[in-house]
């Protein structure tokens, strides 16, 4: 497709595709960033 | 005799009195020249400018700033933690004079104030998301007002009052929490109306959605900011719960706030995806676009998380300012730096020293009134008479 967006079919293909790519390390982001904010709280 | 004059006198000339008396002096003098020579006398709005900084810094910055009394209560009384109850009045408090203050600025704004109770009365477009921010409003700060009220009922001892309305705390936490939720997003659905004004990078179908998460920010953050100013000049008035609880207030808050703000940050990220506006960051607006996301989101959830994680607490209360100020860069771009964006800077609004000078004069109504509760009514303490479980 040489990055050109003929159809709306294209462009959600093209959006989505990032999207969802991005999704997986955000997800796993959430729960390390989760465990590093609650590390010291098992000490109390 | 003539001591005690000199007492007096020298208890009133404070700084604080001297300033905010001379601000409240000014404030008067334009408020007077706004309501005799209307709109044009004290301000650079235009028909390519309706709105200026009454709106965008005054109204949603007030608003959004405000969210700490929906955010606070609905962590004490809906999900249970009750080691932030100390937090709930101060920000209860803060709630109330900021939802105040938007209903006294708006009179300013609008044209023809004596006709804001028409959308209630005499127009039939209920459809209206301006409607239903309205409505929300109005019937917010009625919540919050009687939410507010055992704290001036246990001042004058209007005892069998005051048990009435701890009665429907629960009540009116649950309306509190929807209120705010309609409203908060709505103030950003008002935005959808204008996709071809509002900048790429700020305009989405989601902006409802983040002008909601920003609230809860936005909260969050002021109920710390709010706490260490409070600690700083009304430690005096705090009793030894309010004292305790201060550092496990900004812990808990911070920790929310940071875990809130990286949410935030994701979502934004997957706008632009979504949206494919990637290449609109190599422009100027870009560039500006960069330094909130990084500089006012990322930096303070970063600086949150390092706080919490390190059980920093002063690097907590000063990233809280750090958010407040994002969240008003934010309110500000929104409704103003990236509106009207294609129009040429000839035509773009500046504000008038004097649009400048009501919103100062409005600030300061709300710091007076905030400072002669909390020195009189039992906000920063519990009243002896009522030590109860809460």
């Amino acid at each position: 497709m040489d990055g050109i967006i003929y159809t709306l079919q294209d462009f959600y293909l093209h959006t989505k595709s990032i999207t969802y790519l991005l999704m997986a390390p955000a997800l796993l982001g959430f729960v390390g960033f989760w465990i590093f904010l609650s590390k010291n709280d098992e000490e109390e | 005799m003539s001591d005690d004059v000199t007492t007096a006198e020298k208890t009133w000339k404070t700084p604080f009195n001297i300033i905010a008396g001379i601000i409240v002096i000014i404030g008067l003098i334009i408020t007077i020249l706004r309501f005799t020579g209307g709109l044009a006398t004290v301000t650079n709005l235009s028909d390519y400018n309706p709105w200026g900084i009454w709106i965008g810094f005054d109204l949603l910055c007030g608003v959004a700033l405000a969210a700490g009394g929906f955010v606070t209560s609905a962590a004490v009384y809906i999900f249970g933690m009750k080691r932030y109850h100390s937090a709930v009045r101060p920000a209860i408090l803060t709630g109330v004079l900021g939802y105040a203050l938007v209903a006294l600025a708006i009179n300013y704004d609008v044209g023809r104030p004596w006709r804001l109770p028409y959308p209630f009365v005499v127009q039939s477009g209920t459809t209206s998301v301006l409607f239903e921010v309205g409505l929300c409003v109005m019937l917010y700060l009625t919540v919050l007002l009687v939410e507010f009220s055992p704290a001036p009922m246990e001042w004058l001892g209007f005892r069998k009052a005051r048990n009435i309305v701890v009665k429907l705390t629960l009540v009116l936490t649950i309306f509190g929490v929807v209120l705010s939720t309609m409203h908060q997003s709505s103030l950003g659905a008002l935005f959808l109306i204008a996709p071809s004004k509002l900048h790429p990078l700020w305009y989405s179908p989601y902006i409802p959605i983040y002008f909601f998460i920003t609230a809860i920010i936005a909260g969050l953050s002021m109920v710390i900011f709010e706490s260490s100013l409070s600690y700083r000049y009304f430690k005096h008035k705090m009793d030894a719960t309010h004292l305790q609880e201060k550092n496990d207030v900004a812990l808990g808050f911070g920790k929310a706030a940071a875990f809130v703000l990286a949410g935030y940050f994701v979502i934004q990220v997957f706008g632009l995806s979504m949206e494919n506006k990637w290449h609109y960051l190599g422009t100027g607006y870009g560039l500006w676009y960069l330094v909130e996301l990084l500089g006012f989101v990322a930096l303070p959830c970063f600086l949150y998380a390092v706080g919490v994680r390190e059980k920093n607490i002063n690097l907590i209360k000063w990233t809280s300012a750090l958010a407040v100020l994002g969240i008003v860069l934010n309110r500000l771009n929104v409704c103003l730096i990236a509106f009207n964006w294609h129009l040429p800077s000839s035509e773009r609004y500046v504000p008038h020293w004097m649009e400048i000078g009501i919103s100062v004069f409005i600030v300061t109504i709300g710091v007076i009134v905030f400072r002669f509760v909390v020195t009189r009514m039992p906000i920063l303490y519990e009243h002896p008479e009522y030590k109860e479980v809460h």
